[in-house]
């Protein structure tokens, strides 16, 4: 089932999906960041894909290789019960990429999150704000180069002008 | 535009009144929480309020963040145990036994799993089902004024509490299930408080059912408030028993059996409307539908080790530990450095207390995972509530709130 999608994909789409594999019984499918959106949009608008349901959306630092942050998107569907995992890897320097948030709400809350923990910003998202932390919270804690025992500043809030 | 203004608004603007119309209030901004008697739970809400209508409602949650993730990539894979206690710390076991299988997912040992070690899992696990449920069933209906069920549900769950105890020593906070099977073997007589303890439970969910359905308040409460479509549960990722409340048949133990869960006969309720009444009645018949598998993995459960035999995984016997320098050795190891798991990119998922829990671990063939990130259902439905609340009356936060069971630990991370 996962790989008639990924066929599928690879068929439609070509050069911008970079590759696909299933690893450990996950299809995956490493996507150009550029075209995520046409892509996502394919995945949940064609019947015979029918991903009706965002299931996560994370990132995974790898420091000192490049491109070094790998954003994941993963999809379910319902109704045919097969899954996917998109990865779109981004440059250190420009970590962007196209909010799915508009396809699916779920991705919302989650791609916030992403922002909060990796300083990934989601084009178009609309509602950006950090998700755990607060807004004065320096760095993003969950790159490997955040120190885990690092301090931050101490914030002082001026509740007298609002 | 003075159309959509009412839509938005529930009233008219100031610059559309009509002669004789009431003037209309200001819109105010109430901060609900992040400690709130009414909420079991930290979690903020800022509220825009016509009088006592939600315009807009800001869910903000994060202040139980305790770095979940980031205390993960610098434990061993076993040190992660206790930290899954504590993210639903409701359900520690279900998330015990999603934690491991993910791990054994990617070092190729699902299937090495022993017959008896996967029986207990689902015991545990299906009775964490059960605590969980109770939890919030009888808190939400504390919450509406009933307090009798809380005090019911409650001394049930306490019965489950010291069953479960007899097995770790710990009444919460568990740590029992390991990488490759369980930690130890059921006492002797944990079958026989098994069997005593859910019929008794089941005695108590009768009980506070008729206290309940029948009930004008609670009913009044929780009907019709906070409805959500089918097709907006799916858009949200909504899993468990809310999505299932609103009409769709989801439940991974059917859907994406793991484990042993196709060995067992049990329905999966849904609802219709998906409201807070919904959400209770898909609660309560999962209890029974939960107890229906502990009876059956209970008749079934056969004799046999509780732990893989591979020596990646499991700790020597003592015995050997203490008296041969190899076995010293492999458990020093096992402890220092722990359990190697081959470099990859895995998701595994079970069926949580709230829906679909899943762990994604990144792993670069040490014994610390690389990235170990949860896929919390608590939170995803939490994000509902912003939605739900619009239009609703503030008394009705309570109960929607109530009904998501929101889960501090597992919520925040």
């Amino acid at each position: 089932m996962s790989e008639q999608v990924l066929a599928t994909l690879e068929k439609k789409f070509g050069e911008a999906i970079a590759s696909t594999h299933i690893e450990l019984g996950d299809a995956c499918a490493v996507v150009d960041p550029q075209k995520l959106l046409e892509i996502a949009t394919f995945l949940r608008d064609d019947p015979a894909m029918a991903f009706d349901v965002p299931v996560f959306c994370t990132c995974n630092d790898r420091l000192g290789e490049e491109p070094r942050f790998e954003v994941f998107y993963a999809l379910l569907s319902l109704e045919h019960k097969h899954r996917i995992r998109l990865i779109c890897r981004l440059p250190e320097d420009k970590p962007e990429i196209q909010s799915l948030s508009g396809l699916w709400k779920g991705f919302g809350w989650l791609e916030r999150e992403t922002y909060d923990m990796y300083g990934i910003h989601f084009e178009g998202h609309g509602d950006l704000r950090r998700l755990y932390m607060y807004d004065e919270f320096e760095g993003y804690p969950l790159r490997k180069d955040y120190p885990k025992d690092k301090r931050q500043p101490l914030v002082r809030r001026d509740f007298s002008s609002t | 535009m003075a159309e959509l203004k009412n839509l938005v608004l529930g009233r008219k603007t100031v610059e559309d009144l009509d002669e004789g119309d009431e003037i209309p209030n200001e819109l105010m901004t109430l901060n609900m929480g992040p400690s709130h008697p009414a909420m079991h739970g930290t979690v903020r809400i800022v509220l825009k309020v016509d009088g006592e209508r939600i315009v807009e409602g800001d869910v903000q949650p994060g202040y139980l963040h305790r770095c979940f993730e980031k205390e993960s990539e610098y434990a061993t894979y076993s040190q992660i145990f206790p930290y899954t206690d504590r993210l639903n710390y409701v359900s520690p076991m279900l998330n015990n036994v999603g934690y491991a299988m993910a791990v054994e997912k990617m070092m190729g040992l699902t299937s090495e799993i022993p017959e008896r070690a996967e029986y207990i899992r689902v015991l545990v696990g299906e009775v964490s089902r059960v605590t969980d449920h109770m939890t919030c069933l009888g808190a939400a209906a504390m919450e509406v004024g009933a307090f009798t069920p809380f005090l019911y549900l409650l001394k049930a769950r306490d019965w489950l509490f010291t069953l479960l105890e007899e097995l770790s020593g710990a009444r919460l906070t568990y740590s029992y299930v390991r990488v490759g099977g369980v930690v130890k073997d059921l006492t002797p007589t944990f079958l026989d408080h098994l069997d005593h303890n859910i019929d008794e439970t089941e005695k108590v969910l009768d009980e506070c059912q008729s206290m309940l359905l029948n009930n004008r308040i609670f009913r009044d409460r929780m009907e019709d408030v906070g409805p959500l479509s089918a097709e907006d549960a799916k858009n949200y990722g909504l899993t468990g028993p809310c999505l299932r409340a609103c009409g769709v048949d989801y439940d991974v133990r059917k859907d994406f059996p793991y484990s042993i869960y196709d060995r067992f006969e049990f329905d999966v309720p849904v609802g219709t409307k998906g409201d807070c009444f919904d959400r209770f009645l898909v609660r309560m018949e999962e209890m029974r539908q939960s107890i229906r598998i502990l009876r059956q993995a209970r008749a079934q459960i056969p004799d046999g080790p509780v732990m893989a035999d591979d020596p990646r995984v499991s700790m020597p016997p003592k015995r050997e530990t203490y008296n041969t320098i190899e076995a010293m050795i492999r458990h020093f190891k096992h402890i220092m450095d722990g359990i190697r798991v081959p470099p990859g990119q895995s998701y595994s998922f079970t069926e949580g207390g709230n829906g679909e829990l899943g762990f994604f671990v990144v792993a670069d063939g040490t014994g610390r995972p690389y990235k170990c990130y949860v896929r919390s259902p608590s939170l995803i439905n939490l994000q509902t509530v912003g939605d739900t609340i619009k239009g609703a009356f503030i008394s009705d936060i309570v109960p929607i709130f109530g009904m998501i069971n929101m889960i501090g630990g597992e919520c925040d991370k």
